[in-house]
Formats: C-alpha cells, structure tokens, sequence
C-alpha cells in the first residue's frame, strides 16, 4: 500500500467513528437543540473526514471531493441555524435543566422592530 | 467588474467540476458562466477591489487551518459528552455582540460558531448573535466571558471580509 | 481494504439506523428535522464511499447533487416551520 492510501483509509475510520458518535447523539441528549448541537458538528467533521480520505486515497477526485467537502461546510451549519430558529419559534421548549434563555427575553422586541422595518 | 469577478468564480468551479481542458467544454463554461453572473446580480460582489488585496487570502489560509483544528476539538469535546453515561450538559441561550458589519462575514462567523466547541447559532439580529451554549459558565453580564466565543474568529475575519 | 469497508459500513449503518429511529419517534417536529438532517450527511458520505468501492467517480457528481436537494429540503421544511410558507 502507497503512504497517502494509508492515510486515506485512517481519514474514512475517523470519519465513520465521527458519524456514528454524532447519531448517538442524536439519540441521547434531551432536547432539539442540544441534538442539534451533536447533529451538526460530529456528522460534519465526520463526513469531512471521510470524503477528504476517498479524495486522498485516489488523488485524481481530490478537486471534486474538496468542492463536496466545502458544499457541505458551507450549507450544514446554515440548515441547523435554521432549523435551530424555526424550533425556537415554533414555541419548542429547551431542555428543563437550561440556565438561560436571552432570546425568548428579546424576541418581542426583535418582531417589532421587524415589523416596522417592514412597513 | 463586478460580473466579471462572478464569471471568473463561476468558470473556475465549472473546470473543476467537469475535469477537462477540452476548449469545446470550456468554450460552453465560460458562456454559461457569464450568462448566470449576468442574470443574477444578487451573486456578484459589492466592493470588486477586495477581491484584489493578497493579504485577504493569507489571512483566509491560516484562518482556514486555526477553523479545522478548532472544529477537531469541538468534536472531541461533544464526543466525551455524549459517550459519558451521566451526560455532563448545562445548555441555555447567551447573547453576544459582534464587531463586524458586512453580511459575508456575519454568515462566516455565525458558521464558524456553530461548527466550533459547545456552541451553535440561533438567531442574528443586528450585530447581536443568540448562541445556544451546551455548557453555560457564568457571564451575567453581556460584556464578559461569552464574547470569547466569537473574538478568536473576529480577528481573521475582520481582515478577510470588511 | 476489504475488512476496513465492513467495519466502516457497519459504523455508518449504525448511524443511519439512529438517526432513522429519531425521525420515527422524535417528540416533535423539528425533532424530526434534525434526524433527517442528519441522515442526509451521513448519506451523501456513504455515496462518496460507493464511489470508492465501484471505482467510479460518476458518483462523486450524484453525491454533490444528493446534497444540494437535502439543504434545500431542510430549508425548505424550516421555512415551513416558521410559517414563511
């Protein structure tokens, strides 16, 4: 086996241990948005990881899956964010044992003002 | 100039895309390119002469290497979390304020939060970001501990994109 | 290689059978949402992986595809949500 095959292979292993830790996440923790928060980082991280290190065990598709790779990047975190706020304002609830929660405190004024920047 | 940025964006991810130096298929690329950047001015960007200062890119190159390895121990970080039978959680939803102005940069540091440790983006309203925070430590006051959150990022990207 | 897919493939099945049981039972809707939100990553991956297998890069195009409707989707459905639509 060639070097960067061997480093593709380690990139898929880390990436599909990624995955799965990430689903389990989505499994175990209490409410919508901290499922959201393991949701998003470890399937991101571990779906970056794993097309890099197909790209890298054949180096002919390294541009293609680098543009997946940044396709993804860019477009994960802004569907969660998203989701995130359509759940908060869907009337969703956090998670009993929360500290704090700034926005539903601004939220009034936020709609106000948006109202009236929208005439 | 404006449109013409756009095209050369465009052509560059069509060459990538189709991986071949055929001039019949480049030909096609650079019209579609030029067609799509004219059609749609909402893509092209405001100030052209950003796209022409080289340390903008440098900045974006290191910036780019400080975001994986932040994101790597964001991931090790909610990994032990969810591993741990006991689900060691403290979660609730700061506010913090943000010195830059343009829209690119507000979506690069809202994604960047939400990639980065224990922290996800809710909502941006002005220069104020709601952040949903899995392990809250004390910051009664808006001014202290949470601005960390989004000062690491702020110093690249205020060079990359303002 | 061959005995490294397995155990890739058993991890990711793994995965997607968990995010499937969060889409069946999750509480509420967004709840919902995150799981197929989840499932659509961890699907474009696995068609990354296909093209790997069947040393095709044809694939590769499908998963950029594949990825491009499942944001939409997810917009498309928190948007609903929000009551924009």
């Amino acid at each position: 086996m060639l070097w960067y095959e061997i480093i593709g292979i380690v990139m898929i292993i880390i990436g599909a241990i990624f995955l799965f830790l990430g689903a389990l996440g989505i499994i175990r923790m209490p409410d919508v948005y901290n499922r959201m928060q393991a949701g998003t980082k470890a399937t991101t991280l571990g779906a970056l990881s794993v097309i890099m290190g197909v790209g890298i065990y054949h180096p002919a598709w390294i541009f293609k899956t680098g543009i997946i790779s940044l396709f993804i990047l860019l477009t994960n975190p802004v569907s969660s964010n998203a989701l995130a706020r359509a759940a908060h304002n869907a009337g969703i609830p956090l998670y009993e044992k929360s500290v704090v929660d700034k926005y539903a405190e601004d939220k009034e004024k936020i709609r106000a003002e948006e109202e009236k920047q929208n005439g | 100039m404006r449109v013409f940025i756009s095209t050369v964006v465009l052509f560059i991810v069509w060459v990538i895309l189709t991986q071949s130096f055929d001039p019949q298929e480049l030909f096609t690329g650079l019209i579609v390119a030029a067609v799509v950047s004219l059609i749609s001015p909402a893509i092209a960007s405001d100030k052209p002469k950003k796209w022409f200062q080289p340390k903008r890119y440098v900045y974006l190159i290191i910036y780019l290497f400080y975001f994986i390895w932040e994101m790597i121990k964001s991931n090790i970080d909610v990994a032990k979390r969810v591993v741990n039978p006991k689900l060691p959680i403290n979660p609730g939803i700061v506010k913090v304020k943000t010195k830059l102005k343009t829209n690119a940069a507000k979506l690069a540091l809202a994604n960047s939060i939400t990639l980065t440790p224990g922290t996800l983006t809710v909502d941006i309203h002005d220069e104020w970001f709601y952040i949903h925070w899995i392990d809250v430590s004390n910051c009664d006051d808006v001014n202290r501990s949470c601005q960390e959150i989004v000062e690491g990022f702020e110093k690249y990207l205020e060079v990359i994109f303002e | 290689m061959s005995s490294i897919l397995i155990i890739v493939f058993s991890l990711i099945s793994i995965a997607t059978l968990l995010s499937t049981i969060r889409i069946i039972s999750g509480p509420t809707i967004p709840d919902r949402a995150v799981g197929l939100d989840t499932a659509t990553t961890i699907t474009t991956a696995m068609i990354v992986l296909f093209a790997q297998i069947f040393h095709r890069a044809i694939y590769l195009d499908i998963a950029l595809v594949y990825a491009i409707l499942a944001f939409l989707g997810v917009i498309a459905i928190a948007r609903y949500l929000e009551g924009g639509m």
